[in-house]
């Protein structure tokens, strides 16, 4: 099976690697993505705040190019592996079906430039898919090379469950700790899972002048949490989630004069370890900084088990 | 004011008074789908509790609702709040009164960019207006440009300080100078021009002015 694909910019940019995982893990369960042709940027959390039918503009052509190559009338599953893509598509879907008024003005705009959409898409973000399509059971029965009780924070971020929450609770999400046992990892138990990191803030920017150290120090509290229970790695699903913990680690540690060195990466390259896929396809030599504690060697028979 | 004595203190309530919009909350509310629940806000301050930066606010969300309620438009326009919100929904999906919190921050934001009462030098409004331009053009937006522009505008200095981390980000294949675009470009702007042109009122009257019609800002704010 195919999914429809929605990457997103970032993934074009410092998300590289987590495109290159997703493809990856996806592969091993016979399932791949078709891009949708000409698709274009979601405006993210921005547009908005300039114009709210505009905002939603964005979003409808894409969901409209999303059904221009499905089956009349089947519904569509699109994938999209970025938390801030997938709310404003969400967003989108949400005022065309509650403000018929909106509805009337898009559709208008749409059919003018000849597309249509006909509400046929339920959008799909990653760790959805993973959780609950592929499944935590066929996951855990592919996998090779256990994760060993790498000690992980399962980091959701603010956009994957908030507003709209979806598949999981958007005050205590459990899709991504679940994934994470399945292939072998301990999942901590911490409090910051769905606690904004900054990177909404201003694109990622810990250095601005608008509020000193502001997002900076958003990042920093969740990485200090983390590392103070003892975690190997912060696993994100989120482009700019996982940048805005990974890049600025040396800021932070100047900053507050706490070292911060965690290794921060994409759910789908933690999966794609335990699948035994080679790192270079994990996108791994693309992280500023990956350092986890050794595992043991390549089991010799495949469809080992995380757990007994 | 405490120097003026209570004289003092009076005259400037009365001008604070004066300068209030009693309309701004009714135009605010309609602006967001049940943005009128605002009106039922029981400053409960669990927005503000919730709220992971609103130590770096110099209003609290609860003190932007009440003062929205009391129509004070200069001071909430005027607010570091509406720029510091990082859109993260914490405050909305905690709300007792289900306020859409986030949303009628952005409608703040639509306000100030009109009125044009936005910080100059604060990275998020000019960062804001890049990515959307370059949304809205090229249907693409390319991370590097968007920071450099926005540094470029506010505080070129910030370009120096983030150079180490976009050298190291572009050794790792992360980071690219091209500017991504779409193919079909016009595709995209005539949707958005159609936009404009296709009717905004709800309902069957679309002779009725609309929520899409600038609001006089200042003016009426006296």
């Amino acid at each position: 099976m195919r999914y429809p694909y929605y990457p997103g910019c970032s993934v074009g940019g410092t998300a590289k690697a987590y495109e290159e995982s997703l493809l990856a893990v996806l592969e091993r369960f016979d399932l791949g993505l078709d891009e949708l042709d000409d698709w274009n940027c979601c405006g993210a959390s921005a547009a908005p705040s300039i114009d709210e039918d505009r905002a939603i503009a964005l979003s409808a052509r894409n969901l409209a190019l999303a059904e221009e190559r499905a089956e009349d009338s089947a519904p569509v599953d699109l994938l999209t592996p970025c938390a801030g893509c997938y709310r404003a598509l969400l967003a989108a879907q949400r005022s065309l079906a509650e403000q018929p008024a909106v509805a009337r003005r898009i559709d208008g705009a749409l059919q003018a430039v000849g597309l249509r959409y006909e509400r046929r898409v339920h959008v799909r973000h990653v760790l959805d898919v993973l959780a609950n399509e592929v499944g935590t059971e066929a996951i855990s029965a592919a996998v090779t090379r256990p994760l060993d009780g790498l000690k992980v924070a399962c980091y959701y971020g603010c956009l994957l469950v908030r507003p709209n929450a979806t598949f999981d609770d958007e005050r205590n999400p459990t899709s991504m700790d679940r994934l994470m046992e399945a292939v072998g990892a301990e999942p901590l138990d911490w409090p910051l899972k769905t606690r904004c990191c900054g990177g909404s803030c201003y694109g990622a920017d810990p250095f601005s002048g608008t509020t000193p150290q502001g997002a900076l120090s958003l990042s920093y509290a969740l990485l200090r949490e983390a590392s103070r229970r003892g975690a190997d790695a912060v696993v994100t699903a989120c482009p700019l989630c996982q940048f805005n913990l990974e890049a600025f680690q040396g800021e932070m540690t100047r900053t507050f004069g706490t070292p911060i060195d965690l290794t921060v990466g994409y759910v789908t390259q933690f999966v794609g370890l335990a699948l035994g896929l080679p790192e270079r396809r994990l996108g791994i030599h693309r992280m500023l900084r990956w350092r986890l504690p050794e595992r043991e060697p390549v089991a010799a028979e495949g469809g080992v088990h995380a757990r007994a | 004011m405490r120097r003026n004595g209570s004289r003092g203190k009076v005259k400037s309530q009365t001008e604070f008074e004066a300068r209030l919009d009693p309309g701004f909350a009714a135009e605010i509310a309609a602006e967001v789908p049940d943005g009128d629940r605002l009106l039922g806000c029981l400053q409960c301050g669990t927005c503000s509790g919730a709220c992971p930066l609103s130590m770096y606010m110099d209003l609290t969300p609860r003190r932007v609702i009440e003062l929205t309620r009391a129509g004070a438009r200069d001071e909430v326009l005027g607010s570091s709040t509406i720029w510091v919100c990082a859109s993260c929904y914490a405050c909305t999906v905690q709300c007792p009164k289900q306020i859409p919190i986030t949303e009628l921050m952005h409608a703040f934001r639509r306000r100030a960019f009109e009125a044009g009462a936005y910080p100059r030098r604060f990275t998020n409004p000019v960062m804001t207006r890049e990515l959307v331009a370059m949304a809205e053009e090229r249907g693409r937006s390319t991370e590097s440009w968007i920071a450099m522009k926005a540094y470029l505008r506010t505080d070129p200095l910030q370009l120096l300080k983030h150079a180490v981390v976009g050298l190291r980000l572009m050794l790792r294949g992360r980071m690219s100078f091209k500017r991504e675009s779409i193919r079909d470009r016009r595709q995209l702007a005539e949707l958005l021009r159609a936009l404009e042109a296709a009717p905004a009122a709800p309902g069957p009257a679309p002779s009725e002015p609309t929520a899409r019609e600038p609001v006089p800002a200042r003016e009426g704010a006296r």
